[in-house]
């Protein structure tokens, strides 16, 4: 019961603040309600009791990546973003295609049943040897290869950066 | 579960050789000279030809390695010399361009291994996470790519436009993935098949997810209603991007495509059947269509290229091991005719600019036989003309949907190559029949000659003798099917 309010409470908050993000006129507004998105997403990560992940969502998109964002929109200076309407006459079009689509996979993803199998870090068993303990433990096992994909992924990231925005490159 | 063992380190040999090439480029850009770069393609197509060596050496071999992550079989093997030989054509296609359009860094030939590396670990990839992760590595290269002519308004609105739809299309791919493991409890392919096998699910959540896992790769391949991207990306990025961009990523959607289909949802085969069939018909028709009234070259074969995913996408819909092979002898032959194509491209120049507009190649016989001869062999390939690989590999995939029961695909299909030998044909009659207006400049220096002759090569032998190419893919997959 507790978890079921819990969830309601923050998948309200969540999809109240992404609506919200997505229809301020000032963009700075915008990038501020991505905040309380962001802690609300973790906590639903606590009651899952995924602590690390809560932490790292923290850590990453609140402290990071919001501070990034700001930065750029601070920097750019937009103001013609205000004054441009944002609901046009292609949504007349649009949004009950989008709306359908939506209700589509509501109901298809309610009626359907979720019993895979499941994995041997239950509940009980990642509580018993920690949440970080358990994550890495399987990052450097069974997903070693996609999390070494990963770090080149992030490198050819820092090498477009620079070669893109580089002021002067010879 | 496996332990780890000498056999992981066996299996990623050559995803190692190709991204420790691409780190030495990295590394080698820095004591080269301004001017000099072009050494680094010539060691960059060296160490792909050793990578490929390393790759043949490891033929035969079916290694499940990384906890069911990543696997090496002939299927992986065949795509990976397929991988080299376009990322080596490319390369060797690009050191003059880039010159000339002042792109001239190490960086761009990096770039093009790392792109190669991601899509090596598609085609290896035996679970969602790493196919995933290997097409993000891929993507991302070639959107820098695509942003490579800075000074571009073109080029930077076209790496904006495909960064912004992949990442969309991307997350589609990815929200599939998130229901498959909803769905199964598992992300690994042979996983969710067995689990499909046992009759446990119910519902059609798999369905759905199954449809956006079409949208994701749908999108990779271009095929239509997917393809919104491919004309304004394939004019606005420069056109050595362009040619890779055009045979390599998709060549890679189709091998992870296919594998994920074939391997992890053969169980769900008559409702994704349905599905690709009606792309595969809708790629044809609309790529085959709209390119007749394109006027700029790249524009036309951007269009050509969404037809081409549709006929490949016939082979697919044919399963099996007639349809898999012949969509597999199908991209390595459209690799050698697009990159041919788009290689005569990057050699015109006209008046002093880069020759993209059909009118640029009027009168190009007259001036520069083996240049015109050349570009009509590649037309006649795409076409589907006798006696070039085009025609073996149409051949192919619409054999493989007779023989399956799709009479009525392959019918559109010729159709729809009866149509497209409109706007082919027409490049030639610009060639031939036209009188020459403005200077012609042919851009061609012998690296870009030694890759046009191995792609007019690839063609022709191919179109004489494919028994040799389709042995290959068959064999491949034997272990597979």
């Amino acid at each position: 019961m507790l978890l079921q309010t819990g969830f309601i409470y923050f998948a309200t908050v969540i999809v109240v603040c992404a609506l919200m993000v997505i229809t301020r006129k000032n963009p700075v507004h915008s990038v501020l309600f991505m905040l309380p998105l962001f802690f609300h997403v973790a906590g639903i990560f606590i009651m899952l009791n995924a602590e690390f992940v809560a932490a790292v969502q923290v850590l990453v998109y609140a402290g990071a990546i919001m501070v990034l964002f700001l930065f750029v929109v601070m920097l750019l200076n937009i103001q013609k973003e205000r004054v441009r309407p944002r609901v046009g006459l292609k949504w007349t079009f649009t949004a009950p295609l989008g709306l359908t689509l939506f209700g589509f996979l509501v109901a298809i993803l309610v009626r359907s049943q979720y019993n895979g199998t499941q994995g041997s870090f239950t509940i009980e068993a990642v509580k018993q040897i920690g949440n970080s303990q358990a994550i890495g433990q399987v990052l450097y096992t069974d997903f070693l290869f996609p999390f070494e994909v990963a770090s080149v992924i992030l490198l050819v990231a820092m090498v477009g950066a620079i070669v893109l925005a580089k002021k002067r490159l010879d | 579960m496996p332990s780890f063992s000498m056999d992981n380190m066996v299996s990623i040999l050559p995803e190692m050789i190709v991204l420790s090439l691409a780190l030495a480029v990295l590394m080698f850009d820095l004591a080269l000279p301004k001017d000099e770069k072009r050494y680094l393609a010539y060691f960059s197509v060296a160490g792909l030809a050793i990578a490929g060596y390393q790759t043949m050496n490891l033929a035969g071999l079916q290694l499940d390695t990384f906890y069911g992550m990543f696997v090496l079989d002939g299927y992986a093997i065949f795509f990976k010399v397929l991988f080299y030989i376009a990322a080596a054509i490319a390369i060797l296609i690009s050191i003059g361009y880039v010159k000339g359009q002042e792109m001239d860094k190490g960086e761009y030939y990096a770039l093009i291994l790392f792109a190669t590396a991601g899509m090596m670990v598609m085609a290896s990839g035996a679970d969602l996470i790493s196919i995933y992760l290997g097409l993000e590595l891929m993507a991302l290269s070639v959107y820098i790519l695509a942003g490579f002519m800075r000074g571009s308004m073109k080029s930077n609105e076209a790496a904006l436009k495909y960064f912004l739809l992949g990442a969309f299309s991307s997350g589609i791919l990815l929200y599939g993935i998130a229901i498959i493991y909803g769905v199964t409890g598992t992300t690994n392919l042979a996983g969710i098949a067995a689990f499909i096998q046992s009759g446990q699910y119910s519902g059609p959540a798999l369905t759905l997810a199954m449809i956006l896992l079409v949208a994701g790769f749908g999108f990779k391949v271009a095929a239509v209603p997917f393809h919104m991207w491919v004309p304004d990306v394939y004019e606005g990025a420069p056109t050595s991007v362009t040619a890779f961009m055009s045979v390599g990523p998709k060549a890679a959607g189709f091998a992870a495509f296919l594998r994920v289909f074939t391997t992890a949802l053969p169980g769900i085969q008559p409702d994704w059947t349905v599905i690709i069939a009606s792309l595969a018909i809708m790629s044809m028709l609309i790529g085959n269509v709209v390119a007749i009234s394109q006027t700029n070259i790249k524009r036309m074969l951007a269009y050509s290229s969404i037809a081409h995913a549709g006929y490949a996408m016939v082979g697919f819909v044919s399963g099996g091991m007639q349809g898999v092979s012949s969509v597999m002898m199908y991209l390595f032959i459209y690799m050698f005719m697009n990159l041919g194509a788009f290689g005569m491209v990057v050699m015109l120049r006209k008046d002093g600019v880069a020759g993209e507009e059909l009118k640029d190649f009027a009168g190009l016989a007259k001036k520069n036989r083996t240049a015109a001869l050349l570009m009509m062999v590649f037309m006649f390939s795409l076409a589907g003309i006798p006696p070039t690989a085009g025609f073996m590999g149409k051949f192919y995939v619409f054999m493989a949907a007779i023989d399956a029961g799709f009479t009525w695909l392959a019918i559109i299909g010729v159709m729809m190559s009866a149509v497209s030998a409109y706007f082919y044909l027409r490049v030639i009659m610009y060639m031939y029949m036209k009188e020459p207006e403005g200077e012609f400049e042919l851009a061609a220096p012998l690296s870009l000659k030694l890759a046009m002759a191995v792609a007019v090569l690839g063609v022709l032998y191919i179109g004489m003798a494919p028994a040799g190419l389709i042995d290959f893919a068959r064999i491949s997959i034997a272990g597979m099917m």
